[in-house]
């Protein structure tokens, strides 16, 4: 029997995302005609006699040399991703920040410049402006979703606009023909941490977004039991990328590999569950006397509700919110109050959990800079799981009104 | 709470020394023990394992029982059932149980003195008729493998439990979301966990449930003493699956559903077994007796001959062709030539497993992929081959 082409096959029917999301990127027939991809945990691969290792060098064939260039589960994973997301490839990492860290030093060099938004991860902030810069690249930060401070930043020495949609914890959403836009009328390369999305949600290159970049630790993995990142685009775009990972060796290892590829069979249903779950949540939490404010996106009060609507077919599972009249021990409280979420940082997985953001990622903060981007004393970043959405709200309802 | 919150929940508490939101997978085959004679709670792995009790966990709470045993086959949880049994005791056991489980109990089980008989389970005059006074044992399936028949859970309860018998159900086709025949009166439960428990095609794995406590720690006696355990990482791995059990189970469900209704009205199909269609013969016990979804097996008979349904089975795209079932992949067989070959063709005409029948396990891609997938394989039968004619 021969092997059949791999799906999606374009010369094949258009396929939804989820048979894509449990056939794309896999061989038909595959070693040992098992139906799951086997783990290769192997650190290198050999050859039959010396001529075939010149012929590999010389003709470039596709096959393996050693782990750190490529691992065939890996490349299952990255093509499933592609897929996924309408890339025409992917390159997997270690972690969500090796996969960005990757990318700026792969597209960066010194004098460079690159303009970000305040809302992006607080880490990847830091390296932006701590690490890079201290090889000579500038970065620029302007006000979330500010289009027109962007753009005045942007002068011939800017590279790379920089972006996460949604953001995190504020749930702010990128208006990505927007943001592509800027970048085409400048000749600069984009870049959206689309973690908070996911390609269920939303498929930034479809807008013209030259890199997405994800956290496969979190909806893509969803289990909350693997680390790993993701950079998707243009082949064109990617050769750089994939070029330092082999020089760097940020690799995910093949066991968090096969746990990406096993979560994947299941994305789309546990997106479809998280975005209920967040929207259910959201809409009981808005509702709640003791609450100030909700940040959520697939809320009509969310600022950026017309352009989620737009362009996101969910809002995902983690919401925002402040507590009424509380400070941040009264707002500890009700965290502590609740039996369903784990405390923790960390979202997207079926298991829900919470924090509150002055101690977890921006504990190091002063309260004057954590003002500064907004994060607030009486704020809780809640991540809806895949629970039963009415035992979610009947706990929470609990922990408010205690 | 509610069943999803539970598979997620129940099992999996946070880890108490690290707060790791899910547990570490302990291969540890022994464990230091605090004195001489003095026990922790774990000994030695075959006793239990803190993996695989958290499995166990899980399981307990999904099937209403009062405990769970971890096994390292579906076989190998039956296996544990029979050693209850001693020499002079009978089993009875539906006519449509798995052709695996139809092996161990006249070929293995049968050898230690313990006599079997078949009867079929959906005609319940005929099942009770065969209970004889030294019945110990009355095991059933529902659905049925692979004529989808409906058996019903609650009536066999009370059979058995009338005769001083125990009711065993293999539950792997219908799993706790859609059916819990503890709740029904049934003893024991058994998984393949192999299929939708684990759900991904890369477990292996067997489990009992029960609800009475003197039960469970007589199997657990039996696991212990002759070591059938689910190993670490497949506890660990099933555990993984069982949190999307209920989202997995519901949509495939929906799927299949769909996809019956639509081969029903097919003039290349001549019949559709699936017990979500009204005029299934088991129709109206599967509605009192699965949970809102009537599973993710369907199995049809092509108007075609055994070369036809072959054709069909081996045109597929997305539906791969293999045995097994459950899993997040859609397969497809055909009996005749795969798992039931081993009856001779009499026998299993005589089974009502036709030589055109085709057998589906529904996974999750997408219901108009599927959809269109079936429909050019299906191309092989003649559409004047005309149900009417079959």
């Amino acid at each position: 029997m021969t092997n059949r082409p791999r799906l999606p096959d374009p010369n094949g029917p258009e396929l939804a995302d989820s048979t894509l999301a449990v056939h794309a990127g896999e061989d038909r027939l595959k070693v040992g005609n098992a139906m799951t991809d086997a783990i290769f945990c192997s650190a290198t691969y050999t050859f039959p006699d010396t001529q075939a290792a010149i012929d590999y060098a010389t003709l470039k064939l596709p096959r393996e040399e050693y782990g750190r260039y490529g691992n065939p589960t890996e490349r299952v994973a990255e093509r499933k991703l592609a897929a996924l997301e309408g890339g025409e490839g992917a390159i997997l990492y270690s972690t969500g920040m090796a996969a960005i860290s990757s990318l700026l030093m792969a597209t960066l060099q010194s004098g460079d410049e690159v303009v970000l938004f305040d809302e992006c991860y607080h880490r990847t902030r830091e390296l932006c402006k701590k690490h890079l810069g201290k090889f000579g690249v500038v970065t620029h930060q302007v006000p979330a979703c500010d289009y027109e401070r962007m753009e005045a930043a942007i002068n011939e020495r800017t590279r790379l606009l920089i972006s996460e949609s949604p953001t995190n914890p504020h749930l702010s959403v990128v208006d990505l023909e927007r943001f592509a836009s800027l970048g085409k009328k400048h000749q600069v390369a984009t870049m959206i941490d689309a973690t908070l999305a996911t390609p269920y949600n939303v498929k930034p290159l479809s807008y013209g977004i030259d890199y997405v970049v994800h956290s496969c630790t979190k909806y893509l993995g969803g289990h909350n039991d693997l680390l790993g990142g993701a950079v998707i685009g243009s082949e064109q775009a990617l050769e750089p990328v994939r070029a330092l990972r082999g020089a760097t060796g940020m690799c995910i290892g093949p066991h968090e590999v096969y746990l990406l590829l096993r979560g994947i069979k299941t994305f789309e249903l546990r997106m479809l569950r998280h975005n209920e779950n967040g929207l259910r949540v959201a809409r009981f939490l808005e509702g709640h006397p003791r609450v100030e404010k909700v940040y959520y996106p697939g809320l009509e009060s969310h600022r950026d509700h017309e352009v989620a609507k737009r362009t996101m077919r969910g809002y995902g599972g983690l919401i925002t919110f402040l507590v009424k009249d509380a400070d941040h021990v009264q707002t500890a409280a009700v965290v502590d109050a609740t039996t369903i979420p784990r405390i923790g940082p960390s979202l997207g997985g079926v298991e829900s959990l919470i924090e509150q953001p002055i101690v977890m990622s921006y504990h190091s903060f002063t309260k004057e800079q954590r003002e500064a981007v907004g994060i607030r004393d009486n704020m809780i970043r809640l991540a809806c799981g895949i629970e039963n959405p009415e035992d979610l709200i009947a706990d929470l309802k609990q922990a408010l009104e205690r | 709470m509610k069943f999803r919150t539970r598979a997620i929940h129940v099992g999996n508490e946070r880890d108490p020394l690290t707060g790791a939101v899910v547990r570490p997978i302990h291969l540890a085959t022994t464990y230091v023990q605090p004195g001489a004679g003095e026990w922790g709670e774990f000994d030695y792995s075959r006793s239990g394992n803190p993996t695989r009790k958290a499995l166990e966990t899980t399981l307990a709470s999904l099937e209403s029982g009062c405990g769970a045993l971890a096994y390292a086959s579906g076989m190998a949880a039956i296996h544990g059932v029979t050693m209850l049994l001693s020499a002079g005791d009978h089993v009875l056991a539906g006519t449509d149980v798995y052709g695996g489980t139809y092996r161990l109990l006249h070929k293995v089980v049968n050898r230690a003195g313990i006599d079997v008989s078949l009867a079929p389970a959906t005609d319940l005059d005929a099942f009770e008729a065969a209970i004889r006074p030294e019945t110990r044992l009355v095991w059933i399936e529902s659905p049925g493998n692979p004529l989808l028949s409906i058996t019903d859970i609650a009536a066999c309860a009370e059979i058995a439990h009338r005769h001083g018998a125990l009711l065993g159900v293999d539950n792997t086709f219908a799993t706790p979301v859609l059916t819990r025949p503890l709740e029904l009166g049934a003893d024991i439960v058994m998984h393949s966990a192999t299929k939708y428990l684990g759900g991904h095609s890369d477990v292996l794995g067997g489990a009992l449930v029960v609800r009475d406590k003197e039960l469970y720690d007589r199997l657990y006696f039996l696991q212990n003493a002759t070591g059938a355990v689910l190993a670490p990482l497949e506890s660990f791995l099933c555990s993984r699956g069982i949190k999307t059990l209920e989202l997995r189970v519901r949509e495939q469900c929906r799927t299949a559903q769909r996809l019956a209704e639509w081969l029903d009205g097919d003039d290349r199909i001549a019949r559709v077994l699936y017990p979500g269609l009204p005029d299934h013969p088991g129709h109206a016990i599967a509605a009192r007796q699965m949970d809102g979804a009537f599973g993710a097996m369907l199995s049809f008979e092509v108007a075609g001959d055994f070369a036809a349904a072959k054709r069909v089975a081996e045109s597929t795209k997305l539906f791969q062709l293999a045995v097994s079932l459950g899993a997040v992949e859609s397969l497809i067989e055909q009996p005749a030539s795969m798992s039931h070959a081993s009856y001779d063709r009499d026998a299993r005409l005589a089974h009502g497993i036709r030589d055109g029948l085709i057998r589906l396990s529904v996974g999750l891609e997408d219901f108009e992929d599927l959809q269109g997938d079936l429909d050019q394989a299906l191309a092989w039968i003649s559409q004047a081959g005309g149900r009417h004619l079959a």
